[in-house]
């Protein structure tokens, strides 16, 4: 528990800022030399256990992507994992009190369990299951979409242990009336404002319902890291990461469709109809994005490899298509002008992404990329260009493709 | 025997005389390094000499760019620094390329969402600030691929 080692030394440190007088500025923004440093651990790297390649986007709060070769992994491990935070990540977590409070119009009766009697009362179930956060790819927009400029690395497909919402639910009882359930959870808002909260969404009940939406309270085997929920997690696989509430304390049980914060206005939402570039879309037009669309990347091998005329090059790498299965994965070396099919696995599970690989000649020397292309069972393919513009730029599913050398 | 004593007595008065010159000397010795190499005897209050660091370097500017922020020097910096960077990381700021009309739109929005305070004459200094120091750029529809790390790729 190196993570909430490190919180605890964060607050000795905020008594130091008290004494200094001035706020003590966290990560990138440190001062060289300022050695109470020592008392915290100022590498996000280290402090979160990710890779050192990963990419720090935001570090109030903390927004860290991965790199498409980072994600090599069948099952991504947490060093390799994206982190999309909208508050402050709690501190000083005690697992062992750990409480959630079932309520909300369509609840039978407010129920609270703690997570010991989670864990022993309900049946345990693993899934692999593909979080994507709905504004991976954002930075291609044009005109720029507001918010963190994430590329391509905002996705990950970890193994999730916990009890499905289905049989908490059914513990709990609901009523017929309900329409959405909707997470609070113990983060906080960045302003400092305690009856603010960062972020509460959710699900309509029939995506809590399915067999895959979990309250996890492992990941890859483990304790899930503290930046990725602990000690409990809601996981709803294929749907904008952000439905996949972290630290969480609540469920509630909505007769409506749930109104938190991040539901309502132009957050994960897209215009309910196609727009052009750049138009105004009122808050009335905008719907809220549920399954995330066909998708792609190429893993293996990292973009700007230089190879020799004579031989062949294997690359691999994951697809994904939300609520749905990825039908077929293909790859192009001449810019789309035609198209090459490559091994495509089914998935280890429902929505769980899905692995591709193929090997491929080059027919001359020169300058090559190589372009991942998938479609889903729907017959929907990922297209080549950045889609549909929308306000905050969300739902980026263009292509992958890497750069290559043949000398 | 009597000479004897008074002999050893001398003796030993000479050794305690001998071992005061010595304490003295490696005393004198010290201070004296100490003078040369340290000579604000910082090795006794490091602790202070930390605090200070941090009070005179918080807004310290260096090849252009405020070393603590990391936001570009320009017209309306501390303006910036002091309004904007107080909820949120300069690097949500930084990553974000929009005109004025969408800058003036986030701060409504975060004034409604996320309790900004009002700027009031100050906001016209930091949008005025970012249009300057962030411009648009225009990335049409797929941009080219750069600043790509070429690699001898093995097996």
């Amino acid at each position: 528990m190196l993570n909430r080692r490190s919180f605890v030394k964060k607050s000795v440190l905020s008594s130091f800022a008290a004494i200094v007088g001035a706020e003590i500025v966290f990560g990138s923004n440190m001062i060289d030399g300022y050695t109470p440093l020592a008392l915290q651990e100022p590498d996000p790297f280290k402090l979160f256990k990710k890779n050192n390649e990963m990419v720090v986007l935001n570090d109030k709060p903390w927004n860290i992507e991965a790199k498409a070769h980072l994600l090599d992994d069948k099952v991504t491990p947490n060093s390799s994992m994206f982190i999309r935070n909208n508050g402050k990540i709690p501190e000083n977590i005690n697992a062992d009190n750990w409480k959630l409070v079932i309520n909300g119009e369509s609840v039978k009766q407010q129920k609270t369990y703690t997570l010991q009697e989670l864990k022993s009362k309900f049946k345990h179930y693993t899934y692999q299951l593909t979080l994507e956060c709905g504004g991976n790819g954002r930075s291609e927009f044009n005109p720029p979409a507001k918010g963190n400029q994430w590329t391509v690395g905002a996705v990950h497909c970890a193994s999730w242990t916990g009890i499905r919402l289905k049989d908490l639910l059914e513990d709990v009882g609901i009523k017929s009336d309900a329409v959405y359930i909707a997470y609070h959870s113990a983060d906080t808002h960045l302003s400092g404002d305690p009856s603010k909260e960062p972020i509460s969404r959710g699900c309509p009940i029939s995506k809590a319902m399915q067999e895959e939406t979990l309250l996890a309270f492992q990941m890859n085997g483990k304790d899930i890291p503290l930046a990725h929920g602990y000690p409990l997690r809601l996981v709803a696989g294929g749907w904008p990461a952000s439905v996949s509430g972290k630290w969480v304390n609540t469920i509630s049980v909505r007769n409506i469709v749930h109104d938190g914060p991040k539901m309502t206005g132009t957050a994960y939402r897209v215009p309910c109809k196609n727009v052009a570039p750049g138009e105004r879309v009122e808050d009335k037009d905008m719907c809220i994005i549920e399954s995330m669309p066909v998708k792609s990347l190429i893993t293996y091998p990292k973009s700007g490899a230089m190879i020799k005329k004579n031989k062949s090059l294997n690359i691999r790498g994951h697809a994904w298509a939300g609520e749905l299965e990825v039908s077929k994965l293909e790859y192009s070396i001449d810019f789309g002008a035609t198209w090459q099919e490559c091994e495509l696995e089914k998935p280890t599970n429902r929505l769980a992404w899905q692995h591709f690989s193929a090997t491929i000649q080059f027919p001359k020397i020169g300058y090559y990329e190589v372009w991942a292309k998938a479609t889903d069972s729907n017959g929907v393919a990922q297209p080549m260009v950045v889609p549909g513009w929308n306000p905050k730029g969300y739902l980026n599913n263009a292509c992958h493709r890497i750069a290559v050398k043949v000398s | 025997m009597k000479r004897d004593e008074e002999f050893f007595k001398k003796i030993k008065k000479a050794e305690k005389t001998a071992q005061y010159a010595m304490f003295f000397t490696s005393l004198a010795t010290i201070l004296l390094l100490l003078s040369i190499y340290d000579p604000t005897l910082s090795i006794f209050n490091s602790q202070e000499k930390l605090y200070e660091e941090v009070v005179v370097d918080e807004d310290r500017i260096e090849n252009g760019i405020h070393v603590r922020t990391g936001l570009k020097d320009g017209k309306g910096l501390m303006t910036v620094v002091n309004n904007c960077t107080n909820c949120h990381s300069a690097k949500l700021v930084t990553q974000n390329r929009m005109n004025a009309e969408r800058w003036n739109e986030t701060i409504k929005w975060m004034q409604e969402k996320q309790n900004l305070w009002q700027l009031g004459e100050n906001q016209e200094i930091i949008v005025n600030y970012l249009v300057e120091n962030y411009p648009v750029n225009q990335v049409g529809r797929r941009l080219t691929l750069s600043n790509i790390d070429w690699y001898e790729l093995k097996d």
